[in-house]
């Protein structure tokens, strides 16, 4: 046997699956990354540009830092990207493939909308900001709970499901903006009672964003808490792992799939309320901007983990500021900072392959060992 | 192991980029002090990028008042790819940070936030291109601009019907079937006013034309476009118009050989045999108008509603491709626009031989929705003198009669 094995052709690298990974050597991998992927766009850069790589990093970070109100709106866009990823992360845990946040969160928008201009003028601000978030809850959660109802019941794929009920969303948004357009045929709403300013959300002092930012935190921090020591936390856990198992110990796995898929839409309703109450007072077919996908992937690089979501969702908004400001200032199309941000989601995506496996070069004096 | 020191040595140089660009940023701040006009900065705000001709009709005329003014590059920033939302109030913020006085946008959705954004900022200069609500919000830093396109689409009806006349000369149609097609996005004043000159001016040579519309519900759509003159063809139409940005009816109209007025810009070069001529907005005479202005400290001088016209140079026509337009096309187009700028000639003529009638009469009277509100309100009274006075109450296009003569085959309210 052993000869015969030395005639065998010994691949140059084979692939290993590390059987633990240390969090330091995790870390490590994803640093050195984010290190060669700048490496790369530094190059990038050079050639197709001809400008100065760390000019163009530092008009990045200007871009984001550069100016108290610059920290103020990517703090904003961390929160608004944060709140939909944490509203799709229960779901994930339980392995159900929620990919229908953007119409979640756009139906939740809409019925904050609605509220706003119907009783605009009825009610009085505290009894309109309920109504508000009662409703935008509810929307949200009525949008998660239909393919979570199927799945429980029929076990539908979630993944279609949840999908193309976006697609039934934004022609929803679409239909009621031509019904509240102003001026008629203009395609758009405009600012919902601008001059009244009804509906609202308050400001903190002179922060426009701020009590965006902290219902936000204390969503996260409440998240955590949820997954990490409740009951529930726990009964989401093993749906995920193994639903047959959650059956064995008499977890209802219809009941957890249904309460889980709820709470998702929730979330992502209040995050409708946060962006057309609290942001853009209006509402468009790209209110949510993607934001129902990204959050896919902030939540997937944080490994579900709503804390580390914080620092995944910072990164990817960094990065889009970053690159917005170095098509302004080089004035460059915008196309070359998609360039740039593609190739860091790469290197940082492509990295947790080396998380879970290490490549083995071939040993050159195998027959010694 | 070589990679982690890498990577530490690279956050490392990171950090002090970042420092390096928050000491420099605040260095700026100070230097742009002063009285000096070369202090002077300007801000744009644009909904897409140079890939649209709506937006690169802007950046260019940008680029031309800028270049014209002598600034240099630290004195003009471009914001492209901004929507219609939150993110323009953030932008028109962060170009007054940067030190702008003037801030300049480009989309009529951007509207309700720059104005939000004058409200905040009293001592910077909000001008907004095709917005209505300047007369009505009573902010002395806010203000609206447009042009008299309607005059270059009369212009460039003229154009349309010499072609006519001659096709019907030739043989190749009678009077009675001179029949235009007119392409637009929305039913909506900007593109009634649009279609209703573009086809007086073309009634204005050929009495008998008649037009249908069709409207596609976006305003860039090429497919729908390009479906849409072509059902105008089938129909019967001669000649092909559109109010929309993409290439989808001028191509159209050069596959099937039927003779094209364009919009926006010339599109001789992928419809060679077919193109007749383009009517388009000049956006720097504004531009250079308010830059202007501020360099001299006269702020408050800014009309709330500066109107474009002919004689300001900001609305201009191509040049008329020969191939396809009529013999003596420019001749006539230079007679009416000498009487449209000595004010002999009005597009929207109530009297007279080329006048509009509504069903069967004469238009004595007719209450155009000036302000904005969410009822649409008929609030202004805009027929005096013999003709219905377009874009003096305000710079947007307020025209949105139907008129005898053109047959809508649909309407497309939004979305």
């Amino acid at each position: 046997m052993a000869r015969n094995e030395n005639k065998v052709k010994e691949p140059l690298f084979h692939i290993v699956k590390r059987s633990s990974v240390k969090w330091y050597q995790a870390w490590g991998v994803r640093i050195a990354s984010i290190a060669a992927a700048l490496i790369v766009c530094a190059l990038v850069t050079m050639f197709l540009t001809g400008k100065d790589p760390l000019k163009v990093y530092e008009t990045m970070i200007n871009g984001a830092f550069g100016s108290e109100k610059r920290i103020w709106n990517l703090l904003q866009g961390i929160a608004m990207l944060l709140s939909v990823s944490l509203a799709v992360t229960p779901a994930f845990k339980m392995r159900f493939w929620n990919i229908g946040a953007e119409g979640q969160v756009l139906i939740g928008g809409l019925a904050t909308a609605a509220c706003m201009i119907y009783f605009g003028d009825k009610l009085p601000t505290w009894a309109l900001i309920i109504v508000m978030l009662v409703a935008s809850i509810a929307a949200g959660a009525i949008w998660a709970f239909i393919p979570a109802f199927f799945k429980a019941n029929w076990n539908t794929n979630e993944t279609l499901f949840t999908l193309m009920m976006n697609y039934v969303g934004i022609q929803l948004v679409s239909y009621f903006v031509t019904v509240w357009e102003v001026p008629k045929g203009s395609g758009q709403i405009g600012i919902i009672n601008q001059s009244t300013r009804a509906g609202w959300l308050p400001t903190i002092g002179d922060y426009d964003y701020l009590l965006n930012i902290i219902v936000v935190l204390v969503m996260t921090i409440g998240m955590y808490i949820y997954l990490r020591y409740s009951k529930h936390g726990y009964e989401i856990s093993v749906v995920g792992e193994s639903e047959n198992t959650a059956r064995y110990v008499g977890i209802n796995v219809k009941k957890v799939i249904i309460r889980t898929m709820l709470l998702s839409g929730a979330i992502c309703g209040i995050t409708g309320l946060l962006l057309v109450a609290g942001t853009n007072h209006t509402i468009t077919t790209s209110t949510a901007d993607g934001r129902g996908f990204t959050a896919i992937m902030v939540s997937w690089l944080a490994k579900f983990n709503p804390i580390m979501m914080i620092l995944t969702s910072f990164l990817l908004v960094f990065m889009q500021k970053g690159a917005n400001e170095i098509s302004t200032v080089y004035r460059i199309n915008q196309s070359f900072s998609d360039i740039i941000t593609g190739i860091i989601l790469f290197f940082i995506i492509g990295c947790e392959f080396f998380i879970n496996y290490r490549i083995v070069f071939r040993h050159k004096n195998k027959e010694e060992k | 192991m070589s990679k982690k020191i890498l990577s530490v040595i690279l956050a490392a140089v990171l950090v002090l980029c970042g420092t390096f660009a928050l000491a420099s940023c605040g260095k700026k701040d100070d230097a742009s002090k002063g009285a000096d006009t070369s202090d002077l900065k300007v801000g744009f705000i644009f909904l897409h990028d140079e890939n649209s001709t709506y937006d690169l009709n802007f950046i260019n005329a940008a680029n031309e008042a800028c270049k014209a003014l002598g600034f240099d590059e630290s004195q003009f920033i471009f914001k492209t790819n901004i929507p219609e939302g939150q993110q323009c109030y953030d932008a028109a913020e962060d170009l007054v940070e940067q030190g702008c006085t003037i801030v300049f946008a480009d989309s009529f959705g951007h509207e309700p936030y720059l104005i939000e954004a004058a409200k905040k900022y009293p001592d910077v200069q909000f001008c907004h291109a095709t917005g209505t609500r300047a007369h009505t919000e009573g902010l002395n830093n806010y203000h609206n601009a447009f042009a008299s396109i309607y005059e270059g689409r009369y212009l460039a009806g003229i154009a349309a019907g010499m072609k006519l006349n001659e096709m019907i000369k030739e043989g190749k149609f009678t009077a009675d079937q001179a029949k235009m097609g007119y392409v637009g996005a929305y039913t909506y004043a900007e593109v009634i006013s649009g279609y209703t000159s573009f086809y007086l001016g073309a009634r204005s040579v050929c009495p008998s034309v008649t037009m249908e519309v069709t409207f596609t519900g976006s305003w860039y759509d090429e497919a729908a476009e390009k479906e849409a003159a072509n059902k105008l063809i089938a129909n019967g139409c001669k000649l092909i118009s559109q109010h929309a940005d993409s290439m989808g009816a001028p191509t159209a109209c050069e596959t099937a050989g039927v003779p094209n007025v364009s919009y926006n810009g010339s599109t001789v070069s992928a419809c060679p045999n077919t193109f007749i001529v383009s009517s388009r907005i000049n956006w720097a005479p504004y531009y250079e108008y308010v830059i202007g202005l501020v360099k001299d400290g006269k702020a408050a001088e800014i009309d709330t509603d500066w109107t474009g016209t002919l004689k300001t140079g900001s609305v201009v026509l191509t040049d008329v491709n020969t191939n396809a337009a009529a013999a003596g096309t420019q001749e006539a187009i230079d007679a009416a626009k000498a009487k449209l700028e000595n004010g002999e000639l009005h597009v929207f003529a109530t009297t007279g031989d080329n006048a509009i009638t509504i069903g069967g009469k004469s238009v004595d009277s007719y209450m155009a929705d000036v302000d904005t509100d969410a009822n649409y309100e008929k609030d202004t009274e805009a027929v005096a003198d013999g003709y219905f006075h377009e874009s003096e109450k305000r710079s947007a296009p307020y025209f949105d009669a139907k008129i005898d003569g053109i047959t809508l085959l649909d309407e497309n309210y939004g979305s």
